[in-house]
């Protein structure tokens, strides 16, 4: 399969990487181990996305990385390294582990790193017009005069697709629409170009139409801007739409990534396997939907061997003793199952999954 | 499908307005009809602010509605209800909610939760008769008896559902109205909650009004569909004639919108917009037209003909 991601991997492009990250939170119940081993890398211009159910730890991870962890998280270990060119020119990288998380929100949060959250009518402030939370990040972060701030809101505005910017600058947030809103949060985090853009599960609040109407607006924002796109998502459709890149969180760890095309056409971990089993797909007849039997597991009791384990038809006899390492598939695809490791027994793809993804192929055919 | 068969649920020209101020009026609902035969799911779609939850809640009669027929099992229903009527509607419609944590009682154990319907209309004689219903229930839905005794915080989001549907299905309703039941629910756990539905018509026989904005989801579980846009039913039909034949540019918009899981198709595909304004829809004006005997679009005859020629 001819991948279609434009963009190459190269080490010194990466703007973000990750390695080895682990943080618990310390709760009345005990510790819960929420992330344990994250590895992950960010390239400049690319859009990556990680996947999980609620609870897997994928907004704990960008959370850390934004330096608005909750008061009870500790970073046990690990390294999260963030390279940038100063206003100097010169390359700078900073680990922002080690970073005080006051001192990340002063620094990078909203000037380089910016997030897009969930709910729109939550993240802007009621009492504030559209037009000051845009020039707000901008004044606070650059120092610039009111009327340039202005000037720059305007053109922002009207980038994200808001006609009749003059009026709308003076609104409030309440007399928006949920879409409109949620583009005046796009164009909030865009207003300081930022290298990175968090977008945190940012159509979850929409409906549909205006969905892919919002995606779009990201992408295009993305390819003018070259800036590197975060997504955290739960809907593999979002994801096959945007991402260049995949990575799927399963209780804390990332089980499966690679281009979107290896893990969509070709994915290898049982989990994988049921998060694409149960989409509904359109074009199907058939009857029952796949699910997933069971739960996610409780991160506060210690997860012996695999986490996905109990709810694995395949599991191995190993899956229940050892955690498994991450297997090297080709490519940029990684799998953390043991199902890879070369003493495993051979385990097909189920076969429902296996006629989705020919039938995947055979559509995507036509559109190259 | 069809056939001379009489509808469980038959709802005509339904209005629900609701009076904001002395020259304002929302009209939410305005004048919908449609039918849902017995053992069948008929699914309700349409973005937020269409509709389509206070529909349901009109035939639930959580609103009184302002214009327009509901006959339930025969019963008129829209009306001043009798005492008789109302216990009947109580007793065999059911709701199930969207938020299982917001819906659930924080400080009742699941087993008084699920109990609540039948001890407040006396259905079951005996403490023993509810003790074993609520049993039943609970293995139907696939928790244990066991767990009847903890709290809704105790639950995961999917197991509160699943709790939600028990006490739904504990009064053995005929009809079920399950608004938006899976959206606040993760990927893998709605395929449960569907399949589980699924079961239980297949086993009891029971209909469903099912409401929701994710056409897909709908895709698996309705007999029928019905898509709303500001108080109107725009058009409605089989599962089939909805996904392989839509008519009204609000449909295709709908369909165009769900991003399917295939990256090199969905890279490609722009979903098509719809602006009831930009094309001079106007709702009030059109009337129904008839593709089959169960296939209906709302439009005018000149935008019926446009949308037919172009399909």
């Amino acid at each position: 399969m001819e991948s279609t991601n434009s963009v190459k991997r190269n080490k010194s492009d990466r703007v973000l990487y990750i390695r080895d990250l682990n943080i618990s939170f310390e709760t009345a119940y005990g510790t819960v181990r929420a992330i344990r081993g994250v590895r992950l890398d960010l390239f400049k211009g690319e859009t990556i996305a990680i996947v999980g159910e609620s609870g897997s730890g994928k907004s704990v991870t960008v959370k850390t990385i934004m330096g608005i962890l909750d008061s009870n998280g500790v970073i046990n270990s690990g390294q999260i390294i963030y390279r940038y060119t100063d206003e100097n020119g010169e390359q700078q990288e900073v680990d922002l582990v080690k970073m005080s998380q006051k001192d990340i929100r002063y620094k990078y949060c909203g000037k380089h790193i910016a997030m897009v959250f969930q709910d729109p009518m939550t993240s802007l402030d009621p009492t504030m017009t559209v037009g000051r939370q845009i020039m707000e990040p901008m004044r606070e972060h650059y120092s610039i005069s009111r009327a340039e701030a202005k000037k720059r809101a305007m053109e922002l505005l009207e980038e994200v697709g808001i006609d009749n910017p003059d009026k709308r600058f003076k609104q409030f947030p309440h007399e928006l629409s949920g879409g409109m809103r949620q583009r005046v949060v796009i164009a909030i985090a865009l207003a300081c170009d930022p290298d990175i853009l968090i977008c945190d599960e940012p159509t979850t609040a929409l409906d549909v139409t205006i969905q892919a109407k919002i995606l779009e607006l990201i992408k295009d924002l993305q390819k003018k801007k070259g800036v590197s796109v975060i997504y955290i998502t739960h809907d593999l459709g979002v994801v096959a739409k945007v991402a260049d890149y995949v990575a799927v969180m399963y209780a804390g760890r990332i089980v499966e990534k690679g281009r979107i095309n290896e893990v969509f056409y070709d994915p290898r971990h049982p989990y994988t396997w049921g998060l694409l089993s149960s989409m509904p797909d359109v074009d199907t007849n058939s009857r029952r939907l796949f699910a997933i039997p069971g739960s996610p597991p409780n991160l506060m009791e210690k997860i012996e061997g695999d986490a996905f384990a109990p709810r694995n038809p395949f599991a191995l006899n190993i899956d229940y003793r050892e955690e498994p390492p991450m297997y090297d598939v080709g490519g940029q695809h990684r799998v953390a199952s043991w199902l890879c490791d070369p003493r495993a027994p051979k385990v097909d793809v189920p076969e429902e999954l296996q006629v989705r993804i020919e039938k995947m192929k055979k559509e995507a055919e036509q559109y190259e | 499908m069809s056939e001379n068969r009489t509808p469980l649920l038959h709802v005509e020209n339904l209005k629900q307005h609701f009076r904001i101020s002395r020259r304002f009026t929302t009209k939410a609902v305005d004048g919908i009809s449609f039918d849902i035969y017995e053992g069948e799911t008929y699914g309700l779609v349409g973005e937020s602010g269409s509709g389509k939850s206070t529909t349901g809640r009109s035939i639930i009669r959580l609103y009184d509605p302002t214009d327009g027929k509901i006959i339930f099992d025969g019963r008129d229903i829209s009306g001043k209800l009798s005492k008789e009527d109302e216990r009947y509607l109580r007793t065999n419609m059911q709701m199930i909610f969207q938020d299982p944590m917001a819906c659930l009682n924080p400080r009742k154990k699941i087993s008084q939760i699920i109990a609540e319907g039948l001890e407040i209309h006396h259905i079951c004689k005996t403490k023993e008769e509810i003790d074993e219903r609520v049993k039943d229930v609970l293995d139907k839905v696939g928790l244990s008896s066991e767990q009847a005794t903890r709290f809704p915080h105790q639950f995961s989001g999917g197991q509160r559902q699943r709790v939600g549907i028990a006490r739904a299905l504990v009064m053995n309703p005929k009809l079920v109205i399950a608004d938006e039941c899976i959206s606040a629910l993760d990927v893998s756990i709605q395929a449960q909650v569907v399949n589980l539905m699924r079961d239980i018509q297949d086993e009891m026989g029971t209909t469903y009004l099912f409401i929701a904005h994710d056409l897909s989801m709908v895709k698996y579980i309705s007999d029928r569909i019905g898509v709303m846009h500001l108080g109107h039913i725009v058009e409605t039909g089989t599962t089939d004639e909805i996904f392989e034949n839509p008519i009204h540019p609000y449909t295709k918009s709908l369909l165009s919108a769900i991003p399917h899981p295939n990256p090199i198709v969905e890279k490609q595909r722009k979903s098509l917009s719809y602006n009831k304004d930009e094309e001079g829809v106007i709702y009030e004006n059109g009337h129904e037209h008839i593709l089959s005997e169960t296939h209906k679009v709302l439009a005018t005859d000149e935008e019926f003909a446009k949308w037919t020629a172009n399909s």
